[in-house]
């Protein structure tokens, strides 16, 4: 029985080290953000009252509610057309496969194994002659469409039963009328794990941005961020806020929408 | 005519989907290919057949670029889908409690951008970061370290940085697949006498297999093709001895004098290691 308490308290020793590991970057992230420059170096770890003058050599020297408002209008139009146009197209591979669609589904997976890379480069030249750098239309395209959401929409449609879909037609509704009507609401709980994975995607995406977005008024938050960096003195205070700034909106969306975002995660790729 | 007008829907919902990955991955992926193949930049590329894939051979920084992918590679996928196992398997204890408090606390990484953590582990590890102040203050060392300015060290700042990112992401999925592993298959093997490492190694990983797979292709898919950590922590310092190999495409073709063709042929490399590493780990997952 000792020996048993002995192993569990090992353990806790563990856990607890490890939850402190994880926790503790972003706790210095915002506490850091309260802090002058110069507090931070020092290793000050406790929150300070200098909160306000970071905001405000943050939004004196950079585009920070530009880039705020570009990150979230990229991240939410990217979101709902992609969501859109995948969960059309997994909901079409599933209800109305044949061969062809079947073959045709296959071969759009082996789009996952492309890698960002290798694509850049065409695109960037391809969105320069259409005129779309520096649009968010330009920085946002090339993600509507992604395999991987297409694929998960499939994997949901199987549990969606085909009685609902032939009753419906009996009873005259038509194709879109079932999508809108029928399959839509009863998968909400998937729509809402991909919506969670694809906003959390469009916010984070950062090379393509990098590329395609090279005008100070179209920048979005990573870029804004990471642009901080590149400054001769590094104003820690400011920066961290900055960062802090740009992490909020995926805290609060965790803790809002805990449940989904978790199923987002796994069941996406289950199966 | 119902059934034409149903086939007819049918094609109308998977088509756009299907159209724009068609114009925004294949098409890209033969145009790169056509472009490795060139020389020159803007208009006035020409032919040179593959003299851009034999230039790799002779490139310090390609190699350099290759090699420290790979020890990215081999570093962080291994520890980190070791410590996920190993983590999720903490957490499924029954007894414990606080669980939720440490899945969340392990989770918490996951909320952070990729370009917001690296800019975290960048300042927590500068010369005159909080790493250095904490480490002077105990006077475990004499004077800062240069983790960043030192070729390993600042690697293993990489390392550590993704270790921090991920391993609570791939836990996640290790947590998702022993909650799927029926209790009695343990309950059985004590009574035959299995200790808890018996348990771990008969029981827990042959059951995890699909699940050790998936996270080990999503993540070497992931190292493979590491940009914003080599960009926003080292840059690819010092000397290009941290940088990855998507760093040093994005470097050939967007700092700088864009040498297209070049970058195109390295990008080549990168999609064909991504896919023989995907079908080796495949071919290794369906066997056993």
């Amino acid at each position: 029985m000792s020996k048993r308490k002995f192993v569990y308290f090992g353990k806790y020793v563990f856990l607890i080290l490890v939850a402190i590991i994880s926790i503790f970057p972003m706790y210095w992230m915002i506490v850091s953000g309260t802090n002058k420059s110069v507090d931070v170096i020092a290793g000050k770890i406790l929150p300070g009252n200098y909160l306000m003058e970071n905001l405000k050599s943050l939004l004196d020297t950079t585009v920070l509610s530009q880039a705020m408002w570009n990150s979230i209008r990229n991240a939410v139009v990217s979101m709902v057309l992609n969501v859109f146009v995948c969960s059309l197209a997994g909901y079409g591979f599933e209800k109305f496969h044949d061969k062809y669609k079947d073959k045709i589904m296959s071969i759009l997976l082996l789009s996952m194994m492309v890698p960002t890379a290798a694509t850049v480069i065409p695109l960037f030249r391809m969105f320069g002659k259409m005129g779309l750098l520096n649009t968010t239309v330009g920085c946002i395209l090339p993600t509507v469409s992604t395999a991987f959401m297409i694929f998960m929409f499939r994997q949901a449609a199987k549990s969606f039963p085909d009685e609902i879909i032939e009753a419906a037609r009996i009873d005259g509704v038509g194709e879109w009328g079932i999508y809108f009507k029928m399959f839509l609401p009863i998968m909400k709980s998937t729509y809402a794990a991909a919506a969670i994975v694809s906003f959390m995607n469009a916010w984070n995406s950062y090379m393509w941005p990098l590329i395609v977005l090279q005008n100070e008024n179209s920048k979005t938050m990573p870029i804004l961020v990471s642009g901080l960096t590149a400054r001769y003195t590094i104003d820690y205070g400011s920066m961290m806020l900055a960062v802090t700034i740009s992490t909020i909106p995926m805290l609060i969306i965790f803790f809002v929408l805990q449940k989904n975002f978790v199923e987002g995660i796994t069941g996406s790729v289950k199966s | 005519m119902k059934t034409k007008k149903r086939k007819i829907m049918g094609w109308t919902f998977v088509i756009p989907a299907s159209i724009m990955i068609v114009i925004f991955n294949f098409v890209p992926m033969i145009q790169s290919f056509i472009l490795s193949l060139k020389r020159g930049s803007g208009t006035n590329m020409i032919f040179t057949g593959f003299s851009n894939y034999k230039r790799m051979f002779q490139d310090k920084i390609f190699k350099m670029t290759l090699s420290n992918t790979f020890i990215y590679l081999i570093l962080e996928v291994a520890i980190m889908l070791v410590m996920a196992m190993f983590l999720a398997s903490l957490l499924n204890d029954k007894r414990l409690k606080g669980k939720w408090f440490f899945r969340l606390a392990i989770f918490l990484p996951c909320t952070t951008s990729l370009v917001s953590y690296s800019i975290i582990f960048r300042s927590l590890f500068s010369v005159d970061g909080f790493i250095n102040t904490i480490l002077t203050n105990l006077h475990l060392i004499a004077s800062p370290i240069n983790w960043l300015g030192n070729t390993w060290t600042a690697r293993i700042v990489i390392v550590l940085a993704l270790l921090w990112r991920w391993t609570g992401y791939n836990m996640i999925f290790f947590l998702a697949a022993l909650q799927n592993i029926d209790s009695s298959i343990y309950e059985a093997a004590v009574v035959d006498g299995a200790n808890a490492f018996q348990k771990f190694t008969k029981i827990t990983i042959p059951m995890l297999r699909p699940t050790i797979l998936l996270t080990a292709i999503m993540s070497t898919n992931g190292t493979l093709q590491l940009f914003d950590e080599s960009m926003n922590i080292t840059n690819g310092g010092p000397a290009n001895t941290s940088m990855t190999i998507s760093h040093y495409i994005y470097n050939l073709s967007f700092a700088g004098n864009p040498n297209f063709g070049y970058a195109s042929a390295i990008s080549y490399v990168v999609f064909i290691l991504v896919a023989i590493l995907a079908f080796i780990q495949m071919k290794v997952g369906d066997e056993k």
